[in-house]
């Protein structure tokens, strides 16, 4: 069967930028993400993608994240 | 950081002086991406006022008045009329913009300029320690009114749509692409255009007004409360009171805008 679903290779989250709000754990609809126990340089608990292959590159993370730390590399079909 | 980030933020600037979870990052994010999307940026004229909300634009690298309380509107009418090229926008909160602005806004609606007003709405005045704001709704409990607001709450889009804005949007942060869509198509729109943004403030209305701690919670509370323009109509109108309806609001074409028409007058002038 031929499916459009696009494919999550990597989330990358910036330590340095990421301030811990943590919205991208609540607000993900595929509850990918969870606290990890990384703490950055200000101490904020940085969220991680655990659950990736569950990712259905929304991209509603990226887009709601206050500090634009967070990119959702998607494989491109295209190539 | 995002590439969308890497390409527009001014880096020195960084980080934002937003709290975690404030909103307005993520109107900084979605402005962003509209702009990335028109292609627009070495066009953009940015004006903002004082408060949280005001700082918004200093990120950006690009020209950036941060002028006086209020009196954004004021800078960008005069930015406008100077250079019609620019696509001028002003960022402004509630409080900077309805209640120290409130004279402004109502006469840059009435002429109809060309500016685009993105008022980022989280129902306090956050930066200076969480007191009343003409949006914070009534029975709320602030720093100011200890005992609940005793006022009722100020709406924007009809106050803009009365004084005669042309294009009146409502949008939340808790619906990033709608958001983004929305900035678009005000920036789009040849005339006064005030989008209403209705952001979070996790650290004073968070705290006094709805009494959440964390910013999470508080953005699922503006995600369930929000509903659409059409879905809003079919709601008798005691269930919309406590609504956000989101959505265009309000467009027109037939009001003339004022560069043009100053500009009509000063053909007519020299003839």
């Amino acid at each position: 069967m031929k499916t459009n679903r696009k494919k999550t290779e990597r989330i990358v989250i910036d330590p340095v930028a990421c301030k811990g709000c943590h919205l991208c754990i609540d607000q993900c609809p595929k509850n990918v993400y969870a606290v990890s126990e990384d703490r950055n340089a200000k101490g904020y608990l940085l969220p991680t993608a655990a659950r990736l292959e569950d990712c259905i590159a929304c991209l509603l993370c990226e887009m709601i994240c206050p500090d634009l730390a967070i990119t959702v590399e998607v494989e491109d079909h295209a190539k | 950081m995002h590439p969308i980030g890497e390409k527009y933020l001014r880096k020195s600037a960084l980080p934002t002086i937003f709290c975690p979870g404030c909103g307005h990052g993520t109107v900084l994010n979605a402005f962003l991406r509209a702009v990335d999307d028109l292609g627009i940026f070495d066009r953009l004229g940015l004006v903002s006022g004082i408060g949280c909300s005001a700082w918004t634009p200093v990120f950006i690298d690009t020209d950036v008045l941060h002028t006086l309380h209020g009196r954004a509107l004021a800078v960008a009418t005069g930015l406008k009329v100077a250079r019609p090229d620019r696509t001028v926008v002003v960022f402004t909160g509630d409080g900077d913009c309805v209640g120290i602005g409130g004279n402004h806004l109502i006469h840059a609606a009435r002429r109809n300029i060309d500016v685009t007003v993105i008022m980022l709405d989280n129902a306090i005045y956050g930066m200076t320690g969480g007191q009343v704001a003409p949006t914070t709704p009534t029975d709320a409990r602030t720093q100011t009114t200890p005992y609940g607001n005793p006022e009722p709450a100020f709406d924007a889009c009809d106050l803009v749509i009365g004084a005669g804005a042309t294009y009146v949007a409502r949008y939340t942060t808790a619906q990033p692409r709608q958001l983004i869509k929305g900035i678009a198509a005000a920036l789009g729109h040849p005339g006064f255009a005030f989008l209403h943004v209705i952001s979070q403030c996790p650290t004073q209305a968070g705290r006094y007004i709805h009494g959440l701690t964390t910013p999470a919670p508080y953005l699922r509370m503006i995600k369930e409360k929000s509903v659409g323009v059409a879905a809003a109509a079919k709601l008798p109108p005691e269930a919309r009171a406590d609504r956000i309806v989101t959505g265009v609001l309000h467009e027109r074409h037939d009001r003339p805008e004022f560069v043009h028409q100053l500009g009509l007058q000063r053909e007519a002038a020299i003839a």
